[in-house]
Parts: structure tokens; sequence; C-alpha cells
């Protein structure tokens, strides 16, 4: 059984991607917690799965694309009151330059 | 009647007292709105069943055939003008603009929304422990999880302050609760409900499914939930209508036990209750042989990479954009990303995030989502040769009673192996029912019962004669 080691850089790395703030005490949780469940998981690599396909869906979606109709959309103002921020007619975000 | 008497009635029952005149909507609607009320006023005095509830019965045509009997619906089903977070502080304030497609089902056929249960965080967990909302309490015992993730929608129905309710589970979110709180839940086909709608946690997996009382209200609940959906391209055309159980005998049922899920790692009190329904089957006329599954014992860890692998690809959208809350004080767009994701999602829901996106991440996807998909394969051809011997495959649901509150949450591990048992089907996308089926030390025992695609009706025909065999009394003290 191998031994998953991650570590702080990996963490960070993996919250970078993950578009994930954590804050210095969550780090070295994280890291214990992910090496644990990793190594348990690490179990799959003991089975010969050489020529099995993978499934991704358990369900043949082949050929579930509609014909391409414009549809009634949800009223632009109906969305937008569910965002924490808009300008006029868009969502509004932070901008370095504004 | 009584109120009491009227919280009595399966939904079932009172939905045919409502057809016949002889009981009111109205007033059942009020019976149950009182009591959830109550509940979501006592915080966490109470079980903490409830996210929301209803101010007042909505208008809702009884002529249907759900004849206005209140449902209670996991808070991750959108419902418009409803507040709908999936347990999360990231989606707080958030009214959908539009209904799911289970729901808005369910209320053309004159199911009345009572309330919005609570939950996991976005489905994630086994105990009802990882909501914003706070925990909620196992009614059997109140220092004892629910289970999890549909622990709000478990615990209403268990504690009668719901008929019945709707849950979601994906690798083991109905059945679990159900078991631990000792009522009946039902994972169907993958495919036969539609999830638009659904707050996505793992789409290959997601599937919503009824909480109840008895094996009737299950099958009532999900006749009507069922069907091609052309907003959810995985949905499906169910091949026949789903019916109301009658079968009184097993004569015949093959009902297979796999070693592999009814052995080690199971609790004693748990396999005595298990091994004890599968001697009533028996007594029933059923035939009982060992199978074997032997890539079960690996579908939980196939699952904790595909699950999270999804989970990190569909929670990408919380960004404070669109909707929910945005973090305060970001200077630019990407701090304002990373500040919102991580004031917003609790420790559990990064957990697997942080855990899907290290499996897709370059350099690992072939080790472990590639694997995993490949162990997925194997694990259905497990199935399917199963069920070329027997119908059925019978296990106990957990592998333990309801656990201590506070007691798992500081081990992710031993949280996950509450899903041992249920996490194959999960992957095969079969049907899968729990009942309860006895008590252990005081607390319900469930047994699940899972065959092959789209054979709800024999599956509901057969946890319904054994239903009625174990004659489990499913009241804990009524709150």
């Amino acid at each position: 059984m191998r031994c998953t080691v991650i570590g702080r850089d990996e963490v960070l790395h993996v919250a970078r991607l993950a578009r994930l703030a954590l804050s210095e005490a969550e780090i070295e949780p994280m890291a214990r917690e992910l090496s644990a469940v990793l190594d348990h998981i690490a179990r799959i690599g003991e089975l010969d799965l050489t020529d099995v396909p993978p499934t991704s869906h358990v369900v043949e979606v082949s050929g579930a694309l509609r014909l391409d109709e414009p549809c009634v959309s949800l009223p632009r103002e109906v969305v937008l009151a569910q965002a924490p921020a808009v300008s006029g007619e868009g969502f509004l975000v932070p901008s370095p330059q504004a | 009647m009584s109120v009491t008497d009227i919280r009595e009635l399966s939904a079932v029952a009172a939905a045919a007292e409502i057809g016949a005149g002889s009981l009111s909507a109205g007033e059942l609607f009020s019976a149950y709105r009182e009591r959830a009320a109550a509940d979501r006023v006592a915080g966490p005095d109470g079980l903490n069943c409830f996210t929301w509830v209803a101010a007042g019965a909505p208008l809702t045509d009884v002529s249907g055939p759900l004849a206005g009997v209140p449902l209670a619906v996991k808070d991750l089903f959108c419902t418009e003008g409803v507040p709908s977070q999936s347990g999360s502080r990231i989606l707080e304030g958030y009214l959908p603009p539009y209904t799911a497609s289970a729901v808005s089902r369910l209320t053309e056929a004159g199911a009345a929304l009572l309330a919005k249960t609570n939950q996991d965080e976005f489905a994630m967990g086994s105990s009802n422990e990882n909501s914003a909302f706070g925990p909620v309490r196992n009614p059997w015992d109140r220092e004892r999880v629910p289970g999890g993730s549909s622990g709000g929608s478990a615990a209403a129905v268990a504690a009668g302050l719901a008929p019945w309710a709707l849950g979601t589970d994906t690798g083991g979110s109905i059945r679990q609760p159900a078991a631990l709180c000792g009522i009946v839940g039902l994972k169907p086909t993958y495919g036969a409900v539609s999830r638009y709608g659904m707050i996505a946690f793992a789409s290959s997996l997601d599937q919503a499914g009824p909480l109840t009382r008895d094996v009737c209200d299950a099958a009532l609940l999900l006749s009507h939930m069922v069907g091609r959906d052309a907003r959810d391209a995985t949905s499906l055309e169910f091949p026949y209508a789903i019916e109301l159980p009658t079968a009184e005998r097993l004569d015949g049922v093959r009902l297979g036990v796999p070693e592999e899920l009814t052995g080690a790692g199971v609790e004693p009190g748990v396999l005595e209750a298990f091994h004890a329904s599968i001697v009533r089957a028996q007594e029933l006329g059923a035939l009982v042989s060992e199978v074997r599954l032997p890539h079960a014992p690996h579908a939980l860890s196939a699952y904790y990479v595909i699950a999270p692998a999804e989970c990190s690809s569909n929670l990408a959208r919380f960004d404070g954009v669109r909707y929910g809350m945005r973090a305060e004080g970001a200077l630019e767009l990407v701090d304002m990303y990373t500040r919102t994701r991580h004031d917003g999602f609790g420790a559990e829901v990064k957990r697997r995030i942080m855990l899907g996106t290290y499996a897709l991440s370059s350099g690992y996807y072939d080790a472990y989502y590639g694997r995993a998909q490949r162990v997925r394969t194997k694990i259905a051809e497990d199935f399917r040769s199963v069920f070329g011997e027997v119908d059925f495959i019978v296990t106990p649901t957990a592998p333990t009673v309801a656990f201590g509150l506070g007691e798992k949450t500081g081990d992710p591990l031993a949280m996950y192996l509450n899903d041992y048992c249920t996490v194959p089907m999960s992957l095969a996308g079969i049907p899968a029912i729990s009942i309860p089926c006895g008590l252990s030390g005081g607390l319900p025992v469930g047994l699940q019962i899972a065959g092959p695609a789209f054979c709800e009706n024999r599956l509901l025909e057969t946890a319904h004669a054994l239903e009625l065999a174990l004659d489990f009394d499913g009241t804990p003290a009524r709150v």
C-alpha cells in the first residue's frame, strides 16, 4: 500500500486551480485529510483494469440534442434580481481598472 | 378527527379521505404546518428539520391525485420564490426564478408545498452535520444524527412533521437517512426522475426520490415524479406506470445476499436485524442465496473520486457573480471568486472540491478519474451478472444505526464508510429501496433491496410484502 502525502505546496496549488482561498488554519488539516482519503482511494490501483472501458454515464445519452430553436428565456430583470451586484443590464464585478 | 388522528394517516390514506370528502385538505395542511413551523421556530432546541416553512396553504388543485397532501422538499430543489440554498451559506438569500421539474410535477398532481428541509451542504455528507442551518436531530434519539444528506426530510417524516418528503440520493443520501430514521426511502433508476432544477452535486449519480412512512406512499409519490423531461438530457421515459403495491407473499422471488456487503464492517446488531428479515422473507416464499459482487469493496474508492470530481466541476458556478453571497472587499475578479468561495463553502464541501480538483488535475487524471470510471464499469458488470441469477440483492442499508452527533465529524474517512452498502448501486445507476426492518439498541435498522434498472414496480411489491411481514412500528415519540 502506497502512502499518499499531500504537502502544503500541493494543497495551495490545487486550491488555486479550484479558485478557493484557504486560511492558514485550513491548510494543514486539508493536507492531512486529503492524504488519508487518497490513501483509501489508492486501493483501486490494485485492480487489473486492462481493457476495461470507462463508464462516465450509466445512461445512453447519444442523440439527446434538441433542435436549435430559439425559445423563451427568463426575463433579464428576474435573473439580475438574484445577483449580489448589478450595473444597468449586466452583472457587476470588481475590476482594478474601475 | 382530532389533529393527532389526521397526522396518523399515511399519505395514500389522507389523499383517499380528501378525495372522498371526509377530510379537508386545508385542515390537513394546517395540522402539519403548525408542527413544522414550531420545529422551525425552536431552532436547535427542536429537530431542526426545516429551512423554510410555508406561511399558509398554497393554491393547490385538490382534485388532483395527490389531493393537496402536504409535501416537504429538500432544500436543494429550486422552488420559485422560495429560499433554496442547498444547505449552503454561499446561496444565502437565493430565491430561484423557476421550480425543479420533480417538484412542479408533484404540485401539478395536487401536492401542496409545506416546507423545505435541512440537508448536508450541497448533499455532501452522511449525518446532516454539514449544513449552514446547523445539524438535524434524530427523532429516535435527539443526541444522534438522522443520517444524510437528506436528513431533514427523513427526520421530518419519522417525527410526523410531514406526511412525506422529497430527497436526493447520490451515494445513499435518501436510503441511509431513511434507514437511520426508521422510514422508507427509494432511490429510483438513474434517469427516471428529471434532475432539472436540482442544485447539482454529482450529475452522473444524483437522483431524486421519495422518503415516506410506508412503501405504498413511496409508490404514490414516485408515480408522479418519473418521466422524460426535455430539460434534462439524461432523463428517460419510464417504461410503465408505477403502481401501488399489493403483494403479501414472495413465492419464488430470488433474493441474493452479497457477502461483500454483509460481513466485516457491518455492526453486529445491524447484521442480526438483517438476517432476521431474510428469515422472514424465506417464510414468505422467497428463495435466498449467496451471491458475489467482487468489485463492491472498491465502490467507495471509485465513488470518492467520481463524485468529488463532478462536484468540483458543478460547484465552479458558485463564484459570487450571479446569485447568493459575495465576499466583501475584493479588489479584482479572481480575488472576489476565491474569497467568496472561502467564506461561502463549509469544510466538507471545500474538502470535496479539493479532492475532485486534485483527481482531475494534470498528471493525476488517469490514475484517479480514469481508473475510477473503469471500476464503475466492473461494478455495473457485477450487478448485471448477479441479476442473471437472482431478482434482487438485499443488504443492510447502512453499516451502523444512527451514531452520536459529533462522533464522526473529525474523521472524514469514517464518515464516508457510512455509504459502503449504498454506493455500489449508485455507481451502477440501479434502483434501491430502504425499508425499516427492526431495531438494534432501540434504534432503527434499514434493509436495502436493489434490482435491475426500471424494476421499480417489482421492487415496490417485494418491499411491500416484507414491510407487512416485518410489521415495524415506525413511530418514535411524535413531536
